[in-house]
């Protein structure tokens, strides 16, 4: 942090004393600013249990368990022994492709619901107070109740399978997205607003016209960085029966298949990481590109 | 004809716009003068309903606008094209699609979605901004034209609104010299040739004395003055701008926004502080 200071006799007195109030202030600020801060961390470190001698006397156990999710490769018949380890890939490689596609498909879903709630959720452009009220509450509950509960609600009424994992990954990302749409749309420059309102567009025309196109940009952005997350989320949610890999892993995690347990979280990493490097690479060619909407 | 009859705007407290009665016929160029913060945009404002007042009432040819609502609303938004002193155009989109979005309300909600504009309002567009002396810039972005060239688009979507009525708001105060006479030539080019009134406020005496057939003066929400430029006397100029000053010391002031911080300069002189 720059410390500002002023040469005595440079400016009027009272301008001087005014200034410098202005930095104590600043000063003060800044020390309850890190004092709430030390205090937030001792007290999360507290009930977090979290002690370095817990952690030094976990830690080999870790070592333990990955030497004995690790499966024996021999050199001399390395090919037999990876088709041991890897002996249910047709099966784990067709759950995988169920898991990208849920993402995908609640990725698409949660957009769409963020996108329409969003304009009523930006205080700038919400038609009224009753919308707004309601958009920003409806995008609140659906991002910030765990998307694994709405996995298990949903696994009870339309039973075991994708379908259940779909719709909830699909309302957790239209909260969160929501959100964020709804403040990139508060930060867009109003005069554009302002000039299709006075040519006489309606509400929905000015959303089209004077807002979307400001942003799309960071629409895309974020709903690819979404997808990401849906995929990571999407492996998980079959630990509560809601489709995808998670079903396979949670199996063999509880069964000690330990093999198939390293196997398949292997598969899982692959996969982000493709995913991963897709997006980036669709985001780049989106930034690159003029005239979006 | 356009008729307004004690209009008033209040902002809290404040009073913006006071008991503003005024009869403006078809086809006049009016200047509207006045200090910062002597109403002149509340006033403009009101008249396409961007704003609206607090009192009084607003008659065009007839219809009384102060009391529309949704749809007879935009019509009339519509009717009575309007620019500002920022352009506000969309930055993002291209200049043809910013010039065809003054069709926008002729457009049901559902197709208007998908950009989809006849050839006969195309073409209109691209007369409109040949006119303008732009068609060469129709594929580009708005954000990549200069201040000048952004504001003559603005007019170019204006024309496509067909207006009775256009409303300028500061419409050169952001630009250059050149570009500033640029658009002003347009603004008494679409006001002689097609027969528009035009109501434009102006910061700059000069221009409002050159280009314009009426001058109405504003001073704290209040018409002060309203005839035509030559009786614009020295004594008028200085109670509206309230400056002691004779009338070359201060203009340049008004004129430009360099002056406001020149060591030595009144402050309470200066437009953009008061
Ligand atoms: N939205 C608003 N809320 C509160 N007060 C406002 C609002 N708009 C304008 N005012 C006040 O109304 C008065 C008139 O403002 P207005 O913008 O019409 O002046 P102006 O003549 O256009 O000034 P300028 O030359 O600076 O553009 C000012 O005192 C201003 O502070
Ligand atoms: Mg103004």
């Amino acid at each position: 942090m720059s410390e500002h200071t002023l040469k005595p006799g440079s400016l009027p007195a009272e301008v001087l004393a005014r200034f410098d109030r202005l930095r104590a202030e600043r000063r003060r600020t800044t020390v309850i600013g890190l004092a709430i801060f030390a205090l937030c961390f001792a007290a999360a470190a507290w009930v977090g249990e979290f002690s370095l001698s817990r952690i030094a006397e976990g830690a080999p156990r870790i070592h333990e368990y990955i030497v004995k999710i690790l499966p024996e490769l021999r050199v001399s018949q390395f090919g037999e022994d990876m088709a041991y380890w890897f002996y249910g890939l047709p099966q784990w490689l067709a759950l995988l492709w169920e898991t990208v596609l849920m993402a995908y498909l609640a990725t698409l879903l949660g957009t769409l619901g963020a996108v329409l709630g969003c304009f009523f959720a930006a205080h700038n452009l919400t038609p009224n107070g009753p919308a707004y009220f309601v958009a920003r509450r409806s995008l609140e509950v659906a991002r910030t109740i765990p998307d694994l509960v709405y996995a298990l609600i949903f696994v009870f009424a339309f039973g075991l399978g994708p379908l259940a994992g779909i719709l909830a990954i699909a309302i957790h990302s239209m909260g969160a997205s929501g959100k964020l749409f709804a403040e990139a749309a508060e930060n867009i420059d109003m005069k554009p607003v302002e000039g299709l309102r006075a040519a006489g567009a309606n509400w929905v025309q000015t959303m089209r016209y004077a807002v979307v196109p400001q942003v799309l940009p960071n629409f895309a952005s974020y709903t690819l960085w979404r997808f990401e997350l849906n995929v990571r989320t999407a492996a998980v949610l079959g630990f509560v029966g809601a489709g995808g890999i998670g079903q396979e892993l949670i199996t063999a995690i509880r069964m000690l298949y330990y093999e198939d347990v390293s196997a398949l979280v292997l598969l899982i990493v692959l996969t982000v990481t493709c995913i991963d490097l897709l997006c980036e690479k669709v985001r780049h060619h989106f930034i690159g590109k003029e005239n979006l909407a | 004809m356009l008729e307004l009859r004690n209009l008033t705007k209040r902002f809290g407290p404040a009073t913006a716009v006071s008991e503003v009665t005024l009869t403006i016929p078809a086809g006049q160029m009016v200047g509207v003068i006045g200090r910062s913060g002597a109403g002149k945009s509340t006033l403009l404002r009101m008249l396409n309903r961007l704003e609206d007042p607090s009192g009084g009432g607003i008659v065009f040819n007839g219809l009384s606008v102060d009391g529309l609502k949704g749809r007879e609303l935009r019509r009339w938004r519509s009717r009575c094209a309007m620019i500002f002193q920022q352009f506000n155009l969309v930055p993002r989109l291209d200049v043809l699609t910013n010039v065809l979005l003054g069709r926008i309300a002729e457009h049901r909600t559902l197709p208007s979605l998908f950009k989809r504009f006849s050839d006969a309002e195309r073409t209109m567009a691209m007369l409109a901004l040949e006119r303008l002396d732009l068609a060469d810039k129709a594929l580009q972005r708005a954000d990549t034209l200069s201040g000048g060239q952004q504001q003559r688009v603005a007019i170019a979507r204006a024309m496509m609104q067909q207006p009775e009525l256009l409303l300028a708001d500061e419409p050169i105060a952001s630009l250059d010299p050149r570009s500033a006479a640029k658009v002003m030539d347009a603004l008494r080019a679409i006001n002689r040739e097609d027969g528009i009134t035009v109501i434009c406020n102006l910061h700059t005496l000069d221009t409002a004395r050159q280009y314009c057939d009426r001058i109405i003066a504003m001073f704290h929400g209040q018409v002060v003055f309203d005839d035509v430029p030559d009786a614009l006397t020295r004594d008028t100029v200085r109670r509206i701008y309230g400056v002691e000053d004779d009338a070359e010391g201060f203009r340049e002031e008004l004129t430009s926004n360099s002056g406001w911080l020149r060591p030595g300069a009144p402050l309470a002189h200066s437009p953009a502080l008061v």
